[in-house]
């Protein structure tokens, strides 16, 4: 039988506020166990939530940036359950009327086609605290300093029919928070967590399968992999015969599995209720135009502007949008050098491949977007050539010619790249290469005229040797072929 | 000294008859001599309190004294006082100090009272009689026989008994009220919203309101204008001016208008209370107010509403005491699910554990809609049939509790002890201020007159209420308890 | 709608409160009982009626963005049953 896959996505996205949603501890990542739990935090008797106004204006722009429609009314909910991170016994969150409503996501594949992936909500509520598993004499350690961390939760519906989708999707949310700045995206510290939904169904059949949810999803790879795991799981349970239970599941990425959490001993009961510590919040238009006027460009946009405006390939325009750094330094570098095509080849090409080498992010790349510009410009008005601008790269990349803006112009001095145009020059180089290999001219020279364009390269590569690369390749080719020519 | 009212203490301070220590000192052995009797008390904070009265003196002699400086109060032990032990009167809260002061007791210090303690409660404010305290009932100074009212029992008390001027309560559905009513004080729950919640431990958030227990009204117009007020720290505050609630007090009557709901004066209201508040309405006829009947249609649902949606929201609210934090924790628990059980199962009295049970059923999957939306849809109409009344007249009047201070141990069943804040209940539902004045006694045992108005209507139900104490004299009386042991 | 013992003993799960069998049946009498009276609310008709959560119309103000609390661990683990290494500690739990 013919499966398909549905999975639906529960990303959580830590804000980043500088204090808590409710109170004023700082949220900054790291610090002792407990020294950011304020009385709020811990949920001392007797104090009271204060919502956050930057909580609420990311969670916003947020919806702007997924055309969603914001709701003018939105309510806070408490989600009652105990658990040792929860030190109020309850969540709060919102269950019945979200800060963010409707809104969709467009997903982009490698081969340029996309899909539109609708949300159906995204709420904001309050991150809990860690639980510490090390040996505390056969107890567990509470650290509540993440608790009361803004978190944005995006639910989308069950939208996507496979795990590169649901990835896609994944890195479309990420793509989207950082470009707006209200996450930092960090998966590795939990910045951004995602559940997932899998069910699997008959190709045709319309109801969905019975779904299962997995936990503990943190990385582009490891959704990809615990969907793959997952999906696989399910169609041979199904095709043997068995059935589905609706559980949660948690994703070992160690073992590369998932496996059945512990069935809790009674179904949950969260008892939603409105907090009454809490008003409800109500925007207005106005509000929501301002964020709106003053959101950054979206990835989306300006993928549309690369290749519209710029006339760079759907491909190029993707991979140039994917993240708000990546396109930031290329358009630093276009601003510079006033090239869309040569900034998006260096990007793409001695960049990525040196960061990719390294390992490094385009944030910590050592050659800026201002060395970058200037080294392709100087490529462009003639100063050097292709070859010496790689040289010049490698040494930008070292640190050569310190970090000042105009470092490339440093570099191409110092080790005198300069590219030589004058003719008078060029000839002398070549005659004194013609007086050298009286062998090869004689060669040339016997050669039928047809062949004689390849054997031209020779000389090309002595002159350019003798100039030590800085001779200009046109103009070498030009006149060595006068030259030799003249001599047939 | 102890027989004096607020207002009367600080003139004599003010005037220099004697010192703020001298009042403490006379007070702090009142409580010392009596307080075996009444157990109005948690905690006497007798040598914070001296100091803080020689502070204030200090303050006196240096002419920076202000209208309330250097006078003596006590705290309903619901409110956190930082470094001194904040019960709620529970077991669950025995060991714990608070690590800071609520907003109200910031600003009754910054405003130059001192405590002398923390009164004794029903536990988390649960309760109508004071008998729901880990730390034993309080006994009615009129009567040693008879409860004090609840759940603010031991501020009410120690107030009537002359151990302290005025005091701290707090008012969920009577709790203010109602005690005041019983023990011959007077006691205001101002508007929802009007005093800050912060740092006051949390019965039921959409319904708790603190308010003053005093001997007069004016002297509860001074501690509510020095508590009100906007508090950023609380979203539910409300960010409204706070007029000078002593300014009208002496406005006349004249033209006021009285309504007097129907369904205040029906089955169940002993003669004697009917009796007492017929005869206070009189009184504010010869003062030139107009009475008319009124009716609140939905009275009589204001009791159901209010078991849902406060014992929902305390149930939820009281999660917190889990035994990790602070507060009880059992021995040697085995795991986790044995460590919350019993912690709370030991940490919380029959009456707390009775309503985090109704709470949580009625918020349960399934019931959710027909009980706690249903009871917040109908918190809606007893709110209108306010608002419509008020629409008509300009305060309401009426008894504040069916039946004078009942015998210790009398009601032993839950819902009729329920059904006894029938008048007080749909007040703190609607989010009105009420205020509760000595009107005469029953049987021995005093009765009071509860006046309600609209919206932050308090300097009106002030005034009200004053010029009702400046013609009769109920409000003076003290019981035998203070003559006898004075 | 009649309250079951089952649904006592839900309850007293739900809100973690260790009820022995006695106190159990207890409750049950009790909370039925008060049940009852809360069932009075079922016969009015609130067709149409908003539900009210708040006694007053207002709405959430919110909070500048400013990192303002200190560090006071020390405060408040003075008031905690078991603490080591800044940590609360509770009985194993198993993930």
């Amino acid at each position: 039988m013919q499966w398909e896959t549905v999975i639906g996505l529960e990303v959580h996205v830590q804000l980043a506020t500088r204090s808590k949603i409710f109170s004023g501890a700082s949220t900054a990542f790291g610090a002792e166990p407990n020294t950011q739990a304020c009385a709020v935090d811990l949920g001392l008797p007797g104090v009271l939530p204060v919502l956050n106004e930057q909580a609420v204006a990311m969670a916003v722009q947020f919806g702007l940036g997924i055309h969603a429609e914001i709701p003018d009314v939105s309510v806070f909910d408490r989600k009652n359950y105990f658990y040792p991170d929860l030190p109020k016994g309850y969540q709060t969150s919102q269950m019945y009327e979200p800060i963010v409503g409707p809104g969709e996501v467009e997903i982009l594949f490698d081969d340029g086609e996309s899909k539109r992936i609708r949300v159906h909500h995204a709420h904001l509520e309050e991150d809990a605290g860690k639980s510490l598993h090390e040996d505390f004499h056969g107890m567990t350690g509470i650290d509540l300093n993440r608790a009361g961390t803004p978190l944005l939760e995006i639910v989308s519906e069950p939208d996507m029919r496979s795990a590169k989708e649901a990835a896609a999707y994944l890195k479309a949310i990420h793509s989207i928070v950082t470009y707006l700045g209200i996450s930092d995206g960090n998966m590795a510290e939990g910045s951004m967590r995602c559940d997932v939904n899998v069910s699997v169904r008959p190709k045709g059949q319309e109801a969905f399968g019975t779904r299962a949810e997995i936990k503990n999803v943190n990385s582009f790879r490891f959704v990809e992999r615990a969907i793959a795991f997952e999906v696989e799981r399910q169609v041979e349970l199904l095709e043997d015969g068995g059935k589905v239970v609706q559980e949660t599941r948690l994703y070992d990425p160690d073992a590369d599995e998932t496996r059945s959490m512990r069935t809790k001993e009674e179904a949950n009961d969260y008892r939603y209720f409105p907090c009454p510590d809490l008003l409800p919040v109500v925007l207005d238009q106005a509000y929501i135009d301002h964020l709106r006027d003053n959101l950054p460009e979206l990835p989306a946009a300006k993928r549309e502007r690369f290749q519209g405006e710029l006339g760079l390939s759907a491909y190029d325009a993707g991979v140039l949008s994917a993240s708000r750094a990546m396109a930031e330094y290329f358009e630093r570098v276009h601003e510079v050098c006033g090239d869309a095509k040569l900034a998006a080849n260096w990007v793409q090409g001695e960049l990525s491949g040196a960061l990719n080498r390294e390992g490094l992010a385009i944030a910590a790349s050592p050659v800026s977007a201002d060395q970058l510009g200037q080294l392709i410009g100087r490529v462009m008005d003639d100063t050097i050539n292709g070859k010496a601008a790689k040289q010049v790269f490698q040494a930008l990349w070292h640190g050569e010619g310190g970090d000042e803006s105009n470092s490339a112009d440093a570099v191409i001095e110092a080790k005198g790249l300069k590219q030589v145009t004058d003719s008078g020059a060029i000839e002398a180089m070549i005659d004194q290469v013609i007086r050298d290999s009286p062998a090869q001219v004689a060669q040339y020279r016997d050669a039928e005229p047809d062949k004689r364009g390849k054997m031209i390269g020779y000389f090309v590569g002595q002159v350019m040797k003798a100039s030590r690369g800085t001779a200009n390749p046109q103009q070498v080719n030009g006149l060595l072929k006068e030259k030799l020519d003249a001599l047939c | 000294m102890h027989d004096q009212t607020l207002t009367g203490l600080a003139a004599a301070l003010a005037a220099g008859e004697f010192s703020s220590r001298e009042l403490t000192e006379h007070l702090l052995a009142r409580i010392e001599r009596h307080d075996g009797a009444l157990n109005s008390f948690i905690t006497v904070t007798g040598e914070q309190a001296l100091a803080a009265a020689d502070a204030t003196d200090a303050l006196r002699a240096r002419g920076e004294a202000g209208p309330l400086t250097g006078l003596p109060l006590a705290l309903k032990d619901i409110f956190c006082t930082q470094g001194v032990k904040t019960s709620c009167g529970s077991r669950m809260l025995d060991n714990f100090t608070a690590p800071y002061d609520a907003s109200v007791v910031e600003r009754l210090a910054a405003a130059g009272t001192l405590s002398l303690g923390k009164t004794n409660m029903d536990e988390f404010a649960m309760g109508s009689s004071n008998e729901n305290s880990h730390y034993g009932p309080v006994k009615n100074p009129w009567d040693l026989t008879a409860v004090p009212g609840g759940s603010s029992g031991g501020s009410a008390a120690a107030v009537a008994a002359g151990l302290v001027p005025a005091a701290l309560g707090t008012d969920t559905g009577g709790s203010i009220r109602q005690p005041a009513a019983f023990c011959g004080i007077t006691g205001l729950k101002p508007t929802y919203g009007r005093v800050s919640r912060y740092g006051m431990v949390a019965y039921a958030s959409s319904l708790d309101q603190a308010g003053p227990m005093a001997r007069t009204a004016e002297d509860c117009a001074h501690l509510l204008g020095a508590i009100a007020g906007h508090d950023p720290r609380d979203s539910t505050s409300v960010a409204r001016g706070v007029p000078d609630y002593t300014a009208g007090l002496d406005a006349p009557l004249s033209g006021l208008k009285i309504g007097l709901p129907k369904e205040y004066f029906g089955d169940g209201l002993s003669a004697e209370v009917e009796t007492a508040v017929r005869e206070a309405i009189r009184v504010y006829e010869s003062l030139g107010a107009t009475v008319r009947e009124v009716s609140l249609p939905h009275t009589h649902y204001a009791i159901p509403a209010y078991y849902v949606i406060a014992p929902a929201e305390a149930s939820s609210n009281l999660s917190r005491y889990d035994g990790v934090r602070f507060g009880h924790r059992c021995e040697n628990p085995s795991d986790l699910t044995d460590l919350y059980k019993r912690s709370r199962g030991e940490g919380f009295g029959e009456e707390v554990k009775r309503r985090i049970l109704i709470g949580t059923h009625t918020l349960s999957e399934g019931f959710f809609d027909a009980y706690y939306k249903q009871a917040q849809k109908v918190r809606r109409l007893i709110r209108q049939d306010f608002l419509a009344a008020f629409d008509e007249v300009d305060v309401l009047m009426g008894p504040a509790s069916p039946t004078p201070a009942f015998d210790l141990g009398a009601n032993k069943d839950p819902v009729s002890m329920y059904l006894q804040d029938i008048y007080t209940i749909a007040v703190n539902l609607a989010g009105i201020p009420g205020i509760s004045v000595p009107a005469g006694f029953a049987g021995g045992r005093p009765v009071g007159l509860q006046i309600l108005g609209t919206h932050f209507a308090e300097a009106q139900l002030l005034n009200v209420a004053h010029q009702f104490q400046q013609a009769t004299d109920w409000h003076l009386r003290r019981p035998g308890f203070i003559e006898e042991t004075a | 709608m009649a309250l079951e013992h089952a649904d006592v003993l839900k309850a007293a799960h739900l809100a973690r409160l260790g009820l022995d069998e006695g106190e159990a049946d207890r409750y049950l009498d009790d909370l039925g009982r008060i049940l009852e009276m809360v069932d009075q609310l079922q016969s009015l008709d609130t067709e149409g009626v908003a539900p009210l959560a708040h006694p007053l119309d207002a709405t959430q103000r919110l909070r500048a963005d400013e990192a303002t609390e200190t560090d006071r661990r020390e405060t408040f683990q003075r008031v905690a049953p078991a603490v080591e290494n800044g940590l609360y500690l509770v009985p194993r739990v198993v993930e």
